[in-house]
């Protein structure tokens, strides 16, 4: 019986969180695998369109980055409501793309400069007059190859 | 006995804590990149060239999303069929020079003469959404597509977007990867994709 006495007084023993570090360190993991750093925090709405013919871009450093869609909200005050253009950092006009361009080109090392892709990340409610305005400054210096970037998912969720 | 007992342990607590506060900095700094997306070729600056205005698929979207193919105002839905009909017409007279055996089309002397010389010409205003020129850009890859997995599953008994993929993987040797490059060629041969975006305001 006083077995059965001792261990009733006895307190509950503590679960053991020396598992604890490893799991959390798989989930560190698991993150630092599937993701990737941003290189430029977004300025602008960025609901990608829905498309299903979809190709991979596969090399980050053959990838320009261009940005479209309504400033957010902390920056439709200063910049208005109506899609802008996100180069890097800062907004932008259609005719500084261009130049933007250039710039991306000389920083790549020459074997990549004519395997460039530009993608185009572009909010679905923008329109085309800002879309044709940037795909001409494109054309105007030879960036040929484009990637209009979306989500994998039925086109016509686009169309509401 | 007892001096074994006294070996102090380190206390390892709050190594969940650091690991915590790793995984939360690379929570808030990463992000997963959405990178994928429809590819295509912007014309460079080339001479204009007079084409017959029966192989051309004259596509237009207002300002309000509406599509209008070849004078007619359809439903996008409907777009895929139209263009893969548009294509895979094949209309030339079977004694002349561009007969396409390959086409399974309806060979209407109005519509294209084959598909190589069938050309898609997309026009859109300034106030199209850029939803609507995805999905149309999407429709017509997708009739592109299925008439090139359909030539594949003919010729090599596969479809055209298997032959992409084991081309891209990483995993495919050399030596088949320039089997399928040759394969893809000529599937991209017999159905070219020729897409025009005039400017229009």
């Amino acid at each position: 019986m006083s077995k059965f006495a001792k261990k009733k007084d006895g307190e509950l023993p503590a679960v053991s969180t020396a598992s604890l570090p490893d799991i959390v360190f798989m989930l560190l993991f698991f993150f630092m695998t599937v993701t990737v750093m941003k290189d430029s925090s977004l300025k602008v709405e960025n609901t990608l369109p829905n498309a299903s013919e979809i190709k991979k871009l596969e090399k980050k450093d053959r990838v320009i980055y261009i940005y479209v869609g309504k400033p957010t909200p902390e920056f439709a005050s200063k910049f208005g409501s109506e899609p802008k253009i996100q180069l890097n950092d800062k907004f932008a006009g259609p005719s500084e793309v261009g130049d933007y361009i250039l710039m991306e080109r000389a920083k790549k090392s020459q074997d990549l400069q004519n395997v460039l892709t530009t993608a185009l990340k572009v909010d679905k409610n923008a329109n085309m007059g800002l879309i044709s305005d940037i795909k001409q400054e494109l054309r105007e210096v030879n960036a040929l190859k484009v990637n209009y970037t979306t989500y994998d998912g039925d086109a016509f969720n686009n169309l509401q | 006995m007892s001096s074994r007992e006294e070996v102090p342990k380190v206390n390892a607590g709050s190594m969940a804590d650091i690991a915590f506060l790793l995984l939360i900095f690379f929570l808030v700094t990463t992000s997963i990149e959405t990178d994928a997306g429809i590819n295509r070729m912007l014309p460079g600056d080339g001479e204009s060239v007079v084409i017959p205005q029966r192989n051309i698929l004259p596509i237009l979207i207002n300002g309000n999303d509406e599509l209008m193919v070849d004078g007619e105002v359809i439903e996008i839905k409907d777009l895929k069929e139209l263009t893969i009909a548009f294509l895979d017409n094949g209309g030339e007279v079977p004694e002349g020079r561009n007969y396409c055996e390959y086409c399974q089309g309806a060979r209407d002397v109005l519509s294209s003469d084959n598909p190589e010389e069938a050309i898609v010409s997309l026009m859109n205003n300034r106030e199209t959404s850029y939803g609507a020129y995805i999905t149309v850009q999407n429709e017509l890859a997708a009739a592109y597509s299925t008439l090139r997995n359909r030539e594949a599953q003919r010729l090599f008994k596969t479809d055209f977007t298997s032959l992409e993929e084991r081309y891209l993987n990483e995993e495919t040797s050399a030596a088949e990867k320039i089997k399928l490059k040759e394969k893809i060629k000529m599937i991209q041969g017999l159905y070219p994709m020729k897409l025009s975006e005039a400017e229009r305001n």
